[in-house]
Formats: C-alpha cells, structure tokens, sequence
C-alpha cells in the first residue's frame, strides 16, 4: 500500500457530479427556497466618496409586503473593530465595513438593504430609497494618478528586488529595449452572482447557503462581525457557479442577508444583479514599463521590470508581478520593483492567476520584442537564456520540464514553419501571426484536513470542507479515496462545501488537489492502518506479520500483495466489533524544502485579422504544460481549456471603463462588458507534458487552475503583432487600436 | 393575475403579479431552480428554456406572456431517469465546470438543434453564442453539440420531446 495503486489516478473520468449539474438538480446559493423566506434587495451608493446625511425610506416602507429597510443607522449591532471584518485571504488594512457608518469609501458601497416578502416587491421599493450625501471630492483616475504610486512593504517585504547594476548593463548591451504596458479594471464576473440564503434558526445560531470559495473563512467571518460562537454559524456551499478568485473573501450579500435575518427572525435570501457585481472586488488596473537589454546574441545582460497598479484607500492589495522573470530567465542585472496607488475604489481582489496573468503578460510581450530587436526567433530567445534556478531564492526547482512544453508545443504548432517577418503570412484577405509565450505559477499548497469514512459493505464517504468552484473538487476526492481504498467510484460519496467539515484553506491559487489531495490520501492511509490492524486480530489471521506496504486494498476485502490470502472488510470489522472506520488527518507542505516549486507552461498563437475590419479572430492555440502529475486528464484539460479561454478574453475582449466624473465603473453588464462567446473560440489543444515529482508532495501534483491563463494574453499579443506588424501595448487589442494609424 | 403554465408537462395554475417574469416564476413560485439567473438582461442565457419547443430568455419574458403554453426547463429533459441525448453528450464532453450556464447551454442547444439550422462547427459556434460560458467550456459544448447532430443525422427521428 505504501505504493498507490493506479486504478483511478491519471485516468480520464467524468464528473461525478454532472448528472446532478446537467439536470438542474444541483442547488446553488439563492435557490434554497426555505419556508418563510423573505428578500433582501441592496441599495448601493450613487457617490464615490463622502458622507450619508440622510436615507429616505418612508416611501419603500409604505409597498404592501415590505418588511424592513436596513441601514446603518437601522441595524442590530456589527463588530465595531475592522479587525473582526478581516478575513484569511485579506490584503493588509483595514476591510471595508457593510452598513457599519455613514462613510462612502466607493461607489457602489452597499448603503441599505431592503427586506420584503417577495423579490418582486423588494426589488421595486428598492428603487424608491433615496439618500442624501455630502459629496466629497474623489480620486478614481488611474491613469491621471499612477506617477503619485509608491513602494508599499508589507510584514517588511515588498514585492521589489534588486542584483547586480540593470541600469548600468543597459547602457552598455548592444540590443535594448524600453516598453510600456497597460491592463485594465477586469470583472471576474461567475455566472453565478453572489448570493446567501441565511436560514435562521434562533438568535444564537445561523446556517447560510452561500456561494464562496471558502466556506469556513466565510464562517469565521460571520461570527466574528456578529460576535458569534464559531461554530454556531454554518456556511454551505455544495455548489458554487465560478470564482475565478471573486469568492475567496466573504462578499457584503453575506453579512447583509444574516442581519436581515437576525433582526427579522426570519430566513432572508439576498443576491446581488448583475450590475452589483462590478461593485465587488477586480483585477486592479496596471501600468508595467520593462527596459531589456541583450547581447548580440540574445544573452540578457539587463532586465528591469516596474509595475504600478492601484488599490483602494483602505486596503493595500498586490500580488508577486515582477519577480516571475528572475525565474525564467538567466540575468545577472535585474530591478524590480512594485508600485501602489490608492483611489476611492473598492479593494481588488485575486482574478485568475493574480500577478502571473498581469506580469508574464508585459514580461512575454517584451521578451517579444526583444527578440526581434536581436533579430532573434522569440523562442530561440528564451531558450538560450533558460534558467534551472530560482534566482530570487537562489534554489533548484523541484522539477522543470519547461523546455519539454517549448518542444512539444512548438511541434504540434508547427512553429518551423514560421516567417519571422511581421505581416508575411496570410489566408486569402486575412493576415496570419504566429505569436508565443511562456507561462509559469507557483505550485502551493496549505494545510489541510480531510475525513475518510469505510463502511463494512464497502462504501466510502470522503469529506473536507473546501469548495467546487467548477474545477471537479468533488471527482478528485472521488477519485483518490476510490483508489487508496480498493473500491469502485461508485461507492465513493464526495462532501464538501460545508464549514462544519474538517478544515480546508479556500479554493484557490491552483492548490486544493495539492492540499485537499494529500489530506485525503492521509486519511485514506490511516483507514488502511485501522484496516490491516484489525484484520492481523483475526485468530490465525493470514496476514498475521504483514506490514502495510505488503497488502492492498479491493473493493473484497484487504489481501496481500504476494501470498494469495486476504481478510475481507467485514470480518475485519468483525474483529474490531465496529461496522465502520473513520479517521480524519491532516497534510501540510514542507516548509524545509530546499527546492522552489512551480508548474509552466509554452503557449503558441495562431490569429487571423482582416486589416480593414480589424477583428482579430484567435483561430488556434496549443498550450503545452508541465504540472506535475496529473490525476484525471479529462478535467485537467478542461481547466486549461476555460483558462485558455479567459485568456482571451484578457487580450482581446475584456475592459471595465471608469467615468471619473461619477468614480464609477461604467461599464455594469454583460453586453458592455465583454467576454468570450462560443464564436470567439476555435481550437485549443492542450498538451500535459510529462513531469515526475517526488519532492513537491507525496501526491506529485502541482495543479492546473491558474496556468492556462498565464501567457496566453502575450502569445495572442505577440501573434498580433506578427500579423500586423503593431504592437498594441494595452490591452485588450480592441478594433480601434488596430485600425489607428 | 390568473396563468396557467404548462411546465414539463405540469399544468400550473397560478396567481401572478403582472410584473413577474417567467424566470422568476419558474425558480420562486414554481422551485423549479434548475434554470437560472445569470443577468436577468437578456446578455448571458443562463435562463434560456424552450416555448412551444422554441428558445428563449426566461429572464426578458414576462410570465403572463406565456398564459397556456408549453414550457420545458432542464428539469423536463430527462425522461425517466434517463437523460436527454445533449445532457449525456454534456457529461461525456466534459461541457461544463462550475456548471451554472449548463441548463441554459443545453436547452439552448436542444433548440439548436430542433430549429435545424446549425450543420458546420461554425454555425453551432454561431448560433450557441447567446449562452455565455465564463468557464470557458466551449470547445467541450461544441463537441457535446456536434456529436448529438451527427448521431441524429445518422438514425431515424426519435418520436416527441423537443
């Protein structure tokens, strides 16, 4: 047993919860129709920055079927200190406070929540609220006030670093390049808005179905800004309809919808509209200027990478952005460095690959550039200037079959083919570029816990409170637990999505299979243990002596691996006088490590443009990509996949536009923000390339959620500018850009 | 208002306020929350069910629009337990992650594929694109889509169902 058997792992498997998705079964958050729910509607702020003087709500309290109207001067008590208001995943500062005072730090701050017996009537009487504000003066402007940014250390590290002497390297290299690149707000934007349904119990207790990422960081929060026992509240969210990293911290429809419930003692339902979903958290809006300089050759001599991006007044929110070249990239005269701006905005949140997207997008284009600069291929570039170490850390990697992805994507892509020149290739009326890039993400992981139940008959229940936010949490566990304990998938029930199972960190950073995973193969191993424990007190037991490492697991019973003898579960079990084992453990990462750990990958582009229509039509891509182990190919596919797809959407569709008159984000709805469609997508092949781990986890994965959306914005990018010959710096390459002279 | 909705084959009679859209009749008055909200804008097709076996957005429909018509939800696709040939084709493909814009895909492509119209990928690319998917399924919808189109063009019509 020591040795996993592979009857489940790496083979393709269906989701085991698609029939409940494809019926209509699988319930999400605000469709849990309780009896005697009531609807909660959110009034947010017309303002971006001052002070509520005064809310009308006589003419909403007057609608027949209206209960009440919340607000922060009609409210049961809230935590006062900002502290109960943090949260595990929140940036440093001091987290904005629902309803708590009469300060607008946002626009789109949530200012009331209006409570009715039905959503049609909340909804209208919603829209009958008005307030009075005293207007102060406000600063959204990114663009107008990034040169005020400056270095923000936090715990005393800042996300700069600093070898060697880039400025005076670059003086003196033959081939130099100085870039500016821009990325704007983005929306993550689930389908699924935000929703809670707080079921009320009494007043010392509360269960809400809410849709997050993190069950138990929404639980905690929930007691600690309602002064509650921890586990007096219970958060549930079997069923998530996407993230994409906006569910990692609790989202104000949370505390709105438990208020509303405790002082109406009544179940309360709220969701958010389409339209509040822009009022939540967002990739932050950056400015990234890169200056490269390269030997004839293409050897780097200096490379400076500088990143401003923006915040809100009242947290500062960064991610790593500018490091990921030092990993990639042999250079002995590097600057990096990190800015922040703040604006009266709303916090950002993690989207999708946070830093890595943003970064490897301005670090690959510029790498772009550079080659062309040198008069170099752009992968002939990279790879003369491949790095086997972590020169930030100054550490091996762990494993790096980074040059195996260039290989095989490049040869699946047929990237031989290609003309270096700029606007050489075409199909009929349509220019073709061929552009590509690389993609790198750490691969984590985080404590966690996780319980495995065996029963006498053979079923099994795993459990583990982390979340599906639609990677296939639910099939890996399945997965795992099927094929540490010998039984078919079928007897295997997944659970998740509740605050009261053992813990688990929220889902995301590609690192619930390395964490979640590895606690359940631990689970799993103590079951065998008890298993082959109790069968050794069998009288004259044949696998009397036997350690672990020389039985196995099947669905019969537990038999040894050399001797044709075996015990079955249920005289086992006999043996002990139980009918069922239940043991529940714990895996952490090994802080000691003397390795870095991180998953890469090779993207290639293929586009098309008619240049006198200007639509750029992404019609291929291959993204090879060297993860580690992979558990089930099929739902690791889809992962790159979908990434792959938001990474179009990064580079072509993607942009929220801000009306700094008002300080609002202007555009609030999905025909004005775009994403990707079913037309805009053509073929995406992906590639998994072969990487054994032994030293990352006992598990040998490193994940695959993030890796498919970093790099591929930069290949798309860079294809562009094969095509066309324009190098379109900000994103996303819309028509205007393109048809501008 | 009085309606009368014929859902899966249910007859619903109801008292409606002349404001309530289908959407919110189906999944609040009716609980039947396999179809869902996505924008309620008529932008993503999350709530896409079919009318007199054509599809449409719940969400832009007002329920007393459809006084006396027949409606399928993704609740009325699988017929005894056994699932519609697209809802297969949807688990084999692997066409969905989170899985919220899943019944509205698949009622939107049992539409698609009743209307006839789709005979290319690009066509099937085309005529799906009102169903937004943020996951980014849709190599995997296309491929759940084209296989259910090549297998009814190779057998005989199947009798009733949309």
């Amino acid at each position: 047993m020591a040795n996993m058997s592979t009857s489940y792992l790496g083979k393709p498997t269906s989701r085991v919860d698609g029939r409940a998705k494809v019926t209509g079964a699988a319930k999400y958050a605000a469709e849990h129709n309780v009896s005697g729910l009531a609807y909660g509607f959110v009034v947010t702020s017309a303002i971006a920055k001052g002070r509520i003087l005064r809310i009308h709500t006589t003419d909403a309290l007057s609608v027949p079927g209206m209960l009440d109207v919340f607000t922060h001067d009609h409210r049961p008590k809230l935590a006062a200190s900002a502290e109960k208001y943090g949260d595990e995943v929140a940036p440093p500062g001091s987290p904005f406070r629902p309803l708590y005072d009469d300060r607008i730090r946002f626009s789109g701050q949530p200012v009331a929540l209006v409570v009715a017996e039905e959503l049609e009537t909340a909804r209208f009487a919603a829209s009958l609220i008005r307030v009075d504000y005293e207007q102060q003066q406000h600063v959204t402007d990114f663009e107008a006030h990034h040169g005020r940014a400056r270095v923000v250390s936090e715990n005393g590290e800042s996300q700069s670093h600093k070898r060697g002497n880039a400025a005076k390297a670059f003086s003196q290299a033959p081939v130099r390049i100085e870039v500016e690149y821009r990325i704007p707000v983005e929306h993550h934007n689930p389908m699924e808005m935000f929703g809670a349904t707080a079921v009320w119990e009494d007043d010392d207790r509360i269960t809400v179905y809410n849709k997050t990422q993190g069950p138990q960081n929404c639980r905690n929060y929930v007691a600690n800004v309602f002064g509650m026992a921890q586990d007096a509240v219970r958060i549930l969210s079997p069923y998530v309809g996407g993230g994409f990293g906006s569910g990692l911290r609790p989202q104000y429809e949370l505390p709105l919808a438990v208020l509303a419930a405790r002082a109406l003692r009544r179940s309360v339902q709220v969701a958010l509209t389409r339209q509040q979903m822009f009022t939540i958290g967002y990739r932050a809006a950056n400015i990234q200027s890169l200056a490269l300089a390269a030997e004839r050759d293409g050897k780097l001599a200096s490379f400076r990478h500088q990143w401003v991006g923006m915040t809100s007044q009242f947290e500062n929110f960064q991610r790593n952005y500018v490091t990921w070249s030092s990993l990639l990239y042999k250079c002995d005269n590097v600057e990096l460095v990190q800015k922040l701006v703040k604006l009266d905005q709303n916090t950002p949140c993690d989207m999708r690959a946070p830093g890595g997207a943003e970064g490897l997008f301005a670090i690959e284009c510029a790498t772009d550039e550079l080659a062309y600069a040198a008069g170099l291929d752009p992968l002939t570039l990279r790879l003369s200037n491949y790095s086997d170490k972590d020169q930030i850390e100054d550490k091996p990697y762990s494993s790096k079959e980074l040059r195996e992805c260039y290989r095989q994507g490049a040869e699946k892509f047929g990237w031989s083919k290609r003309n270096p020149q700029p606007r050489s290739m075409k199909d009929g009326n349509e220019l073709v570029g061929w552009g590509m890039a690389t993609g790198i993400w750490e691969a984590m992981q985080m404590k966690a816990s996780a319980k495995a139940v065996l029963t006498a008959n053979g079923s099994v229940e795993i459990s583990s409170a982390t979340a599906d936010i639609g990677p296939g949490t639910y099939t890996m566990m399945t997965q795992l637990a099927a094929d540490m304990l010998g039984v078919p998938i079928e007897h295997v029930t997944a659970k998740l999505g509740d605050s009261a199972l053992p813990d688990a960190p929220v889902e995301g950073g590609s690192f619930t299979t390395s964490s979640v995973g590895c606690a359940i193969q631990a689970a799993c191993r103590e079951v065998q243990k008890e298993l082959l424990r109790l069968a050794q007190r069998i009288p004259r037991s044949p696998l009397a002596g036997a350690k672990l490492e020389d039985v196995t697991l099947a669905e019969d019973g537990i038999r040894h691996k050399s001797k044709n003898v075996e015990v079955s579960l249920a005289d086992a079990m006999r043996a002990g006088n139980i009918d069922r084992i239940e043991k529940e453990a714990s895996a952490e990462p090994n802080e000691k490590s003397k390795y870095s750990h991180y998953t890469h990958s090779a993207v290639f582009a293929e586009i098309k443009v008619d240049e006198q229509i200007g639509v750029v039509r992404v019609t291929r891509i291959v993204n090879a990509v060297a993860a580690g182990r992979i558990l089930n190919p099929k739902l690791a596919a889809s992962q790159i996949l979908g990434a792959v797809v938001g990474g179009i959407g990064m580079a072509l569709h993607e942009e929220t536009l801000t009306d700094n008159r008002f300080g609002r984000f202007m555009t609030h709805n999905l025909a004005d923000y775009h994403v990707p469609v079913n037309a805009d997508v053509h073929a995406i092949d992906v590639i998994f390339v072969n990487e054994k781990d032994d030293e990352i986890n006992p598990l040998g994965v490193k994940g695959v959620g993030e890796i498919g959306i970093v790099g591929t914005a930069a290949a798309i990018a860079n294809a562009v500018y094969h095509a066309t010959g324009k190098r379109v710096r900000d994103l996303p390459i819309t028509i205007d850009k393109l048809l501008r002279p | 208002m009085m309606v009368t909705l014929h859902v899966n084959g249910v007859a619903n009679k109801l008292t409606l306020a002349p404001w309530t859209t289908l959407l919110d009749t189906l999944r609040i008055h009716l609980g039947l929350t396999g179809t869902k909200k996505g924008c309620d804008h008529g932008q993503c097709g999350a709530c896409t069910v079919l009318v007199d076996g054509r599809r449409i957005n719940s969400c832009l429909t007002l329920a007393v629009m459809k006084d006396g018509a027949q409606i399928t939800t993704i609740e009325g696709l699988a017929k005894d337990g056994a699932l519609h040939p697209i809802q297969r084709a949807f688990i084999d493909h692997d066409a969905f992650q989170c899985g919220y814009c899943t019944p509205g895909q698949i009622c939107s492509a049992v539409g698609l594929i009743a209307e006839g119209r789709a005979h290319t990928a690009d066509e099937v690319r085309e005529l799906m694109s009102g169903n937004i998917c943020r996951c980014g399924a849709y190599p995997n919808i296309l491929a759940a889509i084209e296989q259910v189109i090549s297998q009814k063009s190779a057998a005989p019509p199947r009798d009733g169902g949309p």
